[in-house]
C-alpha cells in the first residue's frame, strides 16, 4: 500500500472513530431522539413548575415508572418489528392470552409459592413465543402483510382467551408474584420497573450492538441487501416476531403480578399506545431506522402527560388528544427527514 | 492458459422464448471482458446462469477448466465469483462498512462473539483499506449509504464485491446512472480490480465506456455469442453492427 492510500485509510478510520463510539447510530437517530427528548423535558418542566410539590416528587416519578413498565417491555419487541418495516397489532391480545393460560394453569395447580409462579411465568412466555412464531411465519413464509397477519392474530388470540375463560377474568394469581413483582420494591424502586429496565437494556444492546440487531436494520432498510448476500431473511423475521411475542408473554406475567387478575377487556388499545410510543421515539414505520432509547422517551411522554394532567387537575382526556397530536407531529418530522435524505441521495455532483 | 470461467453451449428457454441458445462465454484472469448486446439479447440471463441465479436446460460451466455447477449465488460466492447488480442491493440506512460486511461480519473474539457481538473496529479498518485500494470516492465510513451520491454508492457496492471476489467480478451496468467524473472513477476502479488479477465481466450499453476499459468484447445476439473481438482497434460502429446483426460476423466467434 502506498503512503497516499495509507493516509486515506487513516482519514476514513478517523472519521469513523472520532467522537462517539457509536457514530452511525447517533447520526441516524440523534435528530428525532433529541427533538423528542426535548419535548419530554419541556413537559416535565411545565408540570414541575405548575405543581412543584406534587409532580416532581420521588413517589410520583416512581409511580410513572411503574405505569410505563409493562408498555416498556412491549415496546422493546415492537421497536424490533417496526424497524423491519413490519407492525405487530397482536401484542395486547397475546398478553391477554398468555396471562389467561398462565392464570388458568396456576389456578389448577393451586398454591401461592414460587413453584406455581414459575410454571406460570414459563407458560406465559411460551404462549407469547408461539403467537410470535405464528405471526413471523405468516409474514415471512406466506408473504402476508404484517398489518393483516397481526390484525388476524389479535382477533384470534383475544377470542381464544375469551372462550377459555367465558370472558370472565381469572383472579388466581400466586401471592408471591403480586408481592415480589407487583408491589415489591428494591431500594425504593418498583421491582416491575427494574425488570422492565433490564429488558430494555438487553433489548437495546441486542438491537444496536449485535449482528441480530444489524440484520433487523438491514431487513427494514432494503430486504434485497441481506437476501443477496445469503442472509436467511425469513428466519430472522420469524425470530423478530417471536421476540415480540415472547415479550408480550413476559408482559402478561407482569400484568398478572401488577393487577392480580387477567385483564381480558383492558388491553384493547395497548397495541396502539405502544406503537405510538415507538413511532414518537423516532422509529420509522418505513423501516431501517429507529432506536431503543427513542422508544423509551416516546413511552414516557404519554405517561408523564397522564400524571401531570391528573395532578394539575386538567381532565385526563386531554392526554389522549396531546399524545395523538405529538404522534402526528413526530411522523411529520420523520417524513421531512426522509425526504431531505432522499434529495441528498439523488444529488449529482 | 485456461479461462477462469467458461460457459459452453448454455441454453435456457422461458416458455417458447429461447433466452439462451447454445451460448458460449469465456473470461481469463486479469482481463476485462465486456459483454454487450441489445435489450433481450440474453446478457442478464447469461450472467444469472453463470452465477448460480438460474438453472439452465443444457450446457456446462467450467471453472479453471474443471466442470462446476452452482446451485445458488452462495455457491458462486464460495469460489470467488461475485455480481454487482444494477440495483446495487445496498441497505441505505447502513453505513459503508456495515454494507461491506453484511452477511460476513467479523465477530468479536471469544464469548462476546458467540453472543452476537461484532468487531466493528476491524470491519471499519478493512473497509477503509478496501476503499482506499480502489480509489473509492467514499469519504466517510459513518454516513448512511442512502445519503451518498450515485458514484459513491456504486463504489461501495463494487468494493463489497471485490473484497470477496478473488476470481470473477460481474458488473451489471455500473455506469448507467453516473455522471462524467463518477464514471471515470468507476472505470478506474475496474482497471484496479483487473490489475489485481481478478477477471472482470462488464455488462454495459455504453460503447465508449466498453472501448475505454475492456480488453476483449463478446457480443450476444438472440441468445448466442455472435462475436468476440479485442477492444483495441474496435470501433463503436463495429460493436453496434455486431449487436444488431447489420455487420454479420466477420470476426467469427460463433462456432
Amino acid at each position: 500500500m502506498t503512503t497516499a492510500t495509507k493516509a486515506t485509510v487513516e482519514a476514513l478510520v478517523d472519521s469513523a472513530t472520532s467522537g462517539d463510539d457509536q457514530p452511525w447510530l447517533k447520526r441516524l437517530t440523534a435528530l428525532q431522539s433529541v427533538w423528542i427528548l426535548g419535548v419530554l423535558i419541556v413537559i416535565v418542566v411545565i408540570f414541575g413548575a405548575l405543581s412543584p410539590t406534587r409532580f416532581l416528587t420521588y413517589s410520583n416519578l416512581m409511580n410513572i415508572s411503574q405505569n410505563v413498565s409493562i408498555w416498556a417491555v412491549l415496546a422493546v419487541g415492537m421497536t424490533f418489528v417496526i424497524i423491519t418495516s413490519g407492525i405487530d397489532l397482536s401484542i395486547g391480545s397475546v398478553l391477554v392470552f398468555s396471562s389467561v393460560i398462565a392464570a388458568k394453569v396456576m389456578e389448577a395447580l393451586g398454591g401461592e409459592g414460587w413453584g406455581t409462579a414459575i410454571v406460570g411465568i414459563v407458560l406465559s412466555s411460551a404462549c407469547g413465543v408461539l403467537w410470535g412464531v405464528l405471526n413471523g411465519v405468516l409474514v415471512s413464509k406466506a408473504k402476508l402483510p404484517p398489518l393483516i397477519v397481526t390484525l388476524g392474530t389479535l382477533s384470534i388470540a383475544l377470542g381464544a382467551a375469551q372462550i377459555i375463560t367465558s370472558g370472565l377474568d381469572i383472579r388466581a394469581v400466586p401471592t408471591v408474584l403480586q408481592d415480589a413483582i407487583g408491589y415489591g420494591r428494591v431500594f425504593g424502586i418498583p421491582v416491575i420497573a427494574l425488570i422492565a429496565l433490564a429488558i430494555v437494556l438487553i433489548g437495546g444492546t441486542m438491537l444496536h450492538r449485535t449482528r441480530f440487531g444489524l440484520y433487523t436494520f438491514a431487513i427494514g432498510s432494503n430486504a434485497m441487501a441481506p437476501l443477496r448476500v445469503g442472509i436467511n431473511v425469513d428466519r430472522n423475521l420469524i425470530k423478530i416476531y417471536a421476540l415480540c411475542g415472547f415479550l408480550a408473554g413476559v408482559a402478561g406475567v407482569l400484568s398478572l403480578s401488577q393487577y392480580g387478575t387477567t385483564t381480558i377487556a383492558g388491553q384493547s388499545l395497548t397495541n396502539l399506545n405502544v406503537i405510538a410510543a415507538v413511532v414518537i421515539g423516532g422509529t420509522s414505520v418505513f423501516g431501517g431506522q429507529g432506536s431503543m432509547f427513542g422508544s423509551m422517551v416516546g413511552l414516557f411522554i404519554p405517561a408523564v402527560l397522564q400524571s401531570g394532567f391528573v395532578i394539575t387537575g386538567v381532565s385526563p382526556f386531554w392526554q389522549t388528544v396531546a399524545v395523538g397530536a405529538i404522534l402526528v407531529a413526530a411522523v411529520f418530522v420523520d417524513q421531512q427527514r426522509r425526504a431531505a435524505s432522499l434529495r441528498g441521495g439523488k444529488a449529482r455532483k | 492458459m485456461k479461462p477462469v470461467l467458461e460457459a459452453r453451449g448454455l441454453s435456457r428457454s422461458f416458455g417458447s422464448v429461447r433466452a439462451l441458445d447454445a451460448c458460449d462465454f469465456d473470461v481469463y484472469a486479469g482481463e476485462v471482458v465486456a459483454l454487450i448486446g441489445d435489450n433481450g439479447a440474453g446478457k442478464s440471463t447469461l450472467v444469472k446462469a453463470m452465477t448460480g441465479n438460474l438453472d439452465v436446460d443444457a450446457g456446462s460451466l467450467l471453472l479453471d477448466g474443471e466442470p462446476v455447477a452452482f446451485k445458488s449465488p452462495q455457491d458462486a460466492s464460495a469460489v470467488g465469483i461475485e455480481v454487482v447488480h444494477q440495483d446495487l442491493a445496498l441497505a441505505p440506512h447502513l453505513n459503508p462498512a456495515q454494507n461491506m460486511f453484511l452477511g460476513r461480519e467479523i465477530m468479536a473474539k471469544g464469548l462476546l462473539g458467540k453472543l452476537g457481538f461484532m468487531d466493528r473496529a476491524a470491519m471499519m479498518r478493512r473497509s477503509a483499506e478496501s476503499f482506499a485500494d480502489l480509489g473509492s470516492a467514499v469519504r466517510s465510513l459513518v454516513t448512511p449509504v442512502g445519503s451518498m451520491s450515485g458514484g459513491q454508492k456504486q463504489s461501495v457496492a463494487i468494493a463489497r464485491s471485490v473484497a470477496w471476489a478473488n476470481r470473477v467480478l460481474f458488473l451489471d451496468e455500473p455506469t448507467a446512472a453516473l455522471g462524467v467524473v463518477q464514471t471515470a472513477n468507476v472505470l478506474d476502479m475496474i482497471r484496479r480490480v483487473r490489475n489485481s488479477g481478478v477477471a472482470v465481466v462488464l455488462i454495459s450499453h455504453s460503447m465508449p465506456h466498453v472501448l475505454e476499459v475492456a480488453d476483449r468484447v463478446q457480443v450476444l445476439r438472440l441468445g448466442r455469442r455472435v462475436a468476440t473481438l479485442p477492444a483495441a482497434g474496435a470501433t463503436v460502429e463495429q460493436l453496434v453492427g455486431a449487436m444488431t446483426g447489420a455487420l454479420d460476423t466477420k470476426s467469427g466467434a460463433s462456432s
